[in-house]
């Protein structure tokens, strides 16, 4: 980043945005013009950084001093006391719950400590409208690589060998699926992704369209590659305005930089993407209803066999991933499979995402291991519950999903343990319930 | 072919791959209910949205019930399709479909025939549990044909499988979501002011009382007990291939005379055969064909090619929805239904002394279309329609059975006389290929005044959904197009549009099979087997005519010779040729309508 001395970062997320912190950047700016420090200090809007508990978040670089509930009043006092005095505005700090000791470095807090971000890695901290900043975190790295090498099996295998698995919740294998789409032959294919987020609770679908938009353009790319698909269609639902929005900006700065388009990186290899927008159904995260809405039909599920890799989108052959899945694809391309597998459990690979609602005190959105026990996710990521009431249940999967008790608490979290205890994983929606929840209401 | 080996209910059983578990147990006796499931084999219908779910079985490493009707069979499958959890399973299934239907089966059009009623006979159920539960309610929708009460409707989607796959109609779709979602024309708009064509397969294919026709029946038989109407009746060929079947006969018994005898029974004055007008037909539209034939083949680079037919009413009511600026194309003959019509109240009507008020004209078809088609306003003479009421084969079937006939028993009688001579070529309109076949026969003696060496033209008939033959008519080769089913006859019209099709003439039949599976026969089940012996019956009536070419009909030159004049000429064109609308109601995107 150019020679500022300090970076502003503010979340630009759906639910900061509605706390104001629009108004909360241009006060920044217009405070810093006024003291003649535009040239020193940047403001820069990003993706969630997941607290969304105690939105909107404020953090300084380069000391990664984090602010919480910020109002837009509190940005001269930011700027008087901490840009140009050097001192805390402790008051906005986070305020541990257990000793009220305050904490500045994001790090040191039990919301983070446990965390563990890939999908995640750019939200909250690169400018999502800005192609160049995804491009210094490594970014398109990955598409060069797998261009580069034009080898899709050998890519197709490290997928395969990562482990990784479907995030939209049936957990299916990627690198299995894009094997089969690419078995078959057509004269066309698609590479579809599926941003119909619908589970109750879950938005990290989103909060990745708008905090790193460029990494599900490269994935895409990528597995577009893999299959053999020069086009990829993104089914989005309208009701994600500022993903729709941050999405369009970022299609348009890759094809400006020939990242999307004709002969990519020089190669053989062309491929665009274009937008679907849902109204909204439930149903058409089923990625048979999926595709029968982005043909205009009724979006409705269909029995499968045939499968998408089969017959898909205009019955050629498809490959249907969620946004999740796809952010995990060019980490796992520059890292390698090794380091990706090497996290989770025997099964269950790399990091899941969750969103955390309900009667918790840290609500917001978490990136953990897999494996990891939903104890630590509740009581040490997400605080507990709320007013030191009892734990009840929590409920995972979505609508398709189930209630687990506190007998589970101690059950490392994959694909698998999860079915096995009657729930699945779903595409990462939590809501936790105290002891004063009503399961039948729930019901 | 791959052949797999699995295990259903303890007995082994090898299918081939790609069989599904209902069709592999069919093949050992055993008979898994279905419901949504419907297919005409070899006729390439085929709804399997595998919802209804009455079809569960439990495969052994599953962990869901399987739909027998979509899952395929994979090797050492075990199967089992009556396990205590299989058959609760489709209690409750069966429970919950009760619970959201009326209990009015002793009213219903549908009594006795009804699909869900047998489950219900089968499963024994004798209570709901689930009673008190959300009713649907909605309106029922009356149109010329087809009547729609979708509280019934249990969502099987049979109908819009027709109506979308097999008809390209797009007349009827889900709409909405949850519970009131529903099958409906788009924006809930009324079937008339819709694309339907009123082909009626929809109700055809309905398990239910949701979709049924309009019944005409009370009306009927007021009129024949008025002493002030004369009640003239005509009856389509591809009745006389079915009726039997409403009494208990085998698919494909021909009861022509027994049907003449019951008509007269049931106290109609005039007991008449749309085969004989399905003769006059083929005098007018035949002469159109040669006509715009000798035009073409003299330079004439105007003139319409390829003509197609105008007998099947849903098929005109598609191209006026579909495709308007086509309907300059198909021949302006009207149906035979409408020609018999107009010439019972003109000629007839004259012959007999009365006034064509006090005419009341009948006609029993195959169709439901039928029933629309005669309420056009086209087909009325100050008001007054030239047919008054079609019935389909199943009403007069049930007309039959409230006047306490047992056809089956009854003597035979001939058709009355002069509207009831006919020939062979006439039975024939009665199935896909027939009434270009007739057609021909008489084009080919008209255009080389030979005698036909031959009156079979196999290389028309069969039950593919497109056939194409090249006929030589003495050197001149006649290349004909044969469609049935709407999807078909969309993709002859395409092709025509695209100036990719050399047929000098197509036939045209809206429903698959042609009317021997029209919307108004006896309910086939989605058994094909008696769609095809109608099929043979038709052909063995024709066979077993004395006369086969219509041009040969006496009472048919009679008429020309008394009343008409000449094959489109001026009475003709007056009587029995019309003309068509643009009914588009659907506009395409880029149109510039």
């Amino acid at each position: 980043m150019a020679n500022y001395k300090y970076h502003i970062l503010l979340c630009g997320g759906t639910g900061c945005t509605a706390s104001e912190s629009p108004k909360i950047k241009a006060n920044f700016e217009s405070i810093l013009a006024e003291k003649n420090l535009t040239d020193d200090v940047q403001v820069v809007a990003t993706g969630c950084f997941g607290f969304c508990e105690k939105g909107p978040i404020v953090k300084i670089l380069p000391d990664n001093t984090f602010y919480t509930q910020v109002k837009p009043e509190d940005c001269r006092e930011i700027i008087d006391e901490h840009i140009i005095k050097g001192r805390k505005v402790q008051r906005l700090l986070y305020e541990n719950p257990e000793d009220k000791e305050h904490i500045s470095d994001s790090k040191h807090m039990g919301f983070y400590k446990k965390q563990m971000r890939i999908a995640l890695r750019n939200c909250g901290f690169i400018d999502p409208e800005n192609i160049e900043e995804y491009i210094a975190r490594d970014g398109y790295k990955a598409l060069a690589t797998v261009l580069e090498q034009n080898d899709p099996m050998a890519t197709i295998d490290i997928m395969k060998k990562s482990g990784l698995r479907g995030r939209g919740g049936a957990g299916f294998p990627t690198g299995l699926k894009w094997e089969l789409c690419r078995k078959n032959e057509a004269d066309q294919k698609y590479m579809i992704c599926n941003a119909d987020e619908g589970d109750p609770g879950a938005f990290m679908d989103r909060s990745i369209l708008e905090g790193d938009p460029h990494t599900l353009i490269e994935a895409m790319a990528i597995g577009g590659f893999c299959i053999g698909a020069t086009k990829g269609l993104v089914y989005i639902r309208a009701e994600y305005p500022l993903a729709i929005h941050r999405l369009q900006i970022a299609i348009g700065q890759a094809r400006e930089y020939g990242l999307l388009g004709d002969n990519i990186f020089g190669t053989d290899f062309s491929f665009d993407i274009e937008l679907r927008y849902g109204a909204g159904a439930f149903v058409c995260g089923e990625e048979t209803a999926l595709i029968h809405s982005m043909e205009g039909k009724r979006g409705e599920p269909t029995f499968k066999p045939p499968f998408p890799a089969q017959e898909g989108y205009l019955k050629k052959p498809s490959n249907v991933n969620n946004v999740e899945t796809f952010a995990n694809v060019p980490v796992i391309i520059n890292k390698g499979w090794e380091w990706f597998s090497s996290i989770g459990t025997e099964k269950s690979k790399g990091t899941k995402v969750f969103a955390l609602a309900g009667q918790i005190n840290n609500v917001g959105l978490i990136e953990v291991p897999m494996g990891i026990t939903l104890r630590e996710v509740i009581y040490e990521i997400g605080g507990g519950i709320k007013g030191g009431k009892k734990f009840k249940a929590v409920q995972t999967g979505g609508p398709s999903g189930g209630c687990l008790t506190e007998k589970f608490l101690d059950t490392p979290i994959d694909y698998d343990n999860l079915i096995a205890a009657g729930s699945m994983m779903g595409s990462g929606g939590m809501i936790v319930m105290d002891e004063t929840s009503c399961m039948v209401s729930v019901a | 072919m791959d052949m797999i080996k699995l295990t259903i209910d303890n007995r082994e059983v090898e299918v081939p791959k790609g069989t599904t578990i209902l069709k592999a147990a069919q093949t050992i006796g055993i008979n898994i209910p279905t419901l949504c499931h419907f297919e005409l084999e070899g006729l390439g219908v085929h709804n399997k949205p595998g919802s209804c779910r009455i079809c569960v079985v439990e495969v052994a490493g599953r962990r869901n019930l399987a739909p027998a009707c979509i899952t395929e069979v994979m090797p050492d499958m075990v199967v089992k399709t009556n396990s205590m959890r299989v058959i609760n399973a489709r209690r409750t299934v069966l429970e919950l479909m009760l619970s959201d239907h009326p209990n009015d089966c002793l009213q219903c059009a549908k009594n006795g025939r009804c699909e869900l009623q047998k489950l219900a006979i089968r499963f024994g159920i004798r209570q709901n549990p689930y009673v008190g539960g959300e009713q649907s309610n909605y309106q029922i929708e009356v149109s010329p044909s087809i009547i729609r009460d979708m509280n019934k409707c249990v969502m099987c989607r049979r109908c819009e499988t027709m109506c979308n796959e097999m008809q390209t109609v797009g007349a009827l779709s889900a709409i909405e979501r949850g519970f009131p979602a529903v099958v409906s024309t788009a924006f809930n708009q009324h079937l008339e002011d819709s694309p339907c064509s009123f082909c009626g397969q929809c109700v055809a294919v309905c398990p239910v009382g949701a979709l049924t026709e309009v019944d005409h029946t009370p009306k009927i038989l007021r009129a024949i007990m008025d002493e002030k109407k004369k009640t003239v009746v005509q009856v389509a060929p591809a009745v006389r291939v079915a009726l039997g079947e409403e009494f208990g006969m085998k698919p494909g018994t021909i009861v022509t005379g027994k049907m003449v005898t019951a008509l007269k029974m049931l106290g109609f004055d005039y007991v008449f055969d749309t085969d004989w007008s399905a003769d006059l037909t083929i005098m007018e539209e035949g002469t159109e064909l040669i006509g715009r034939l000798t035009k073409f083949l003299n330079g004439d680079k105007d003139v319409k090619l390829p003509i197609l037919t105008s007998c099947c009413p849903a098929w005109v009511n598609f191209f006026e929805h579909h495709f308007p600026e086509m309907k300059e194309l198909p021949s302006t003959a009207k149906s035979p239904q409408q020609m018999f019509g107009a010439i019972a109240k003109s000629y007839f009507a004259e012959k007999i002394g009365i006034s064509r008020e006090d005419m009341i004209s009948v006609s029993v078809m195959p169709c439901l279309a039928k029933k629309y088609e005669c309420s056009r306003d086209e087909f009325k003479v100050n008001g007054n329609p030239d047919v008054d009421y079609s019935i389909s084969t199943r009403e007069l079937a049930s007309m039959i059975k409230q006047a306490n006939i047992d056809l089956a028993t009854l003597p035979e009688s001939e058709f009355d006389s002069p509207l009831g001579e006919s020939t062979g070529a006439a039975v024939i309109f009665g199935t896909t290929g027939g009434v270009i076949e007739a057609a021909v026969r008489t084009a080919y003696e008209v255009i080389t005044k030979k005698s036909l060496p031959k009156i079979d033209f196999e290389e028309l008939r069969g039950l593919e959904g497109i056939r194409s033959a090249t006929i030589d008519v003495d050197g001149l080769k006649l290349n004909i197009g044969i469609a049935h089913g709407l999807k078909n006859a969309r993709k002859l019209l395409e092709d025509i549009k695209a100036g990719k099709c050399n047929f000098h003439a197509i036939e045209i039949m809206a429903c698959p099979g042609g009317c021997i599976d029209g919307a108004g026969q006896p309910l086939h089940h989605g058994n094909s087997d008696i769609i095809k012996a109608r099929w043979e019956a038709i052909y063995r009536a024709d066979k077993e005519m004395p006369i086969r070419k219509s041009h040969e009909n006496p009472s048919i030159q009679a008429i020309y010779k008394e009343y008409l004049g000449e094959p489109c000429g001026h009475k003709s064109h007056e009587l029995l040729h019309t003309h068509y609308f643009d009914r588009q109601t659907v506009v395409e995107v880029g149109s510039d309508k």
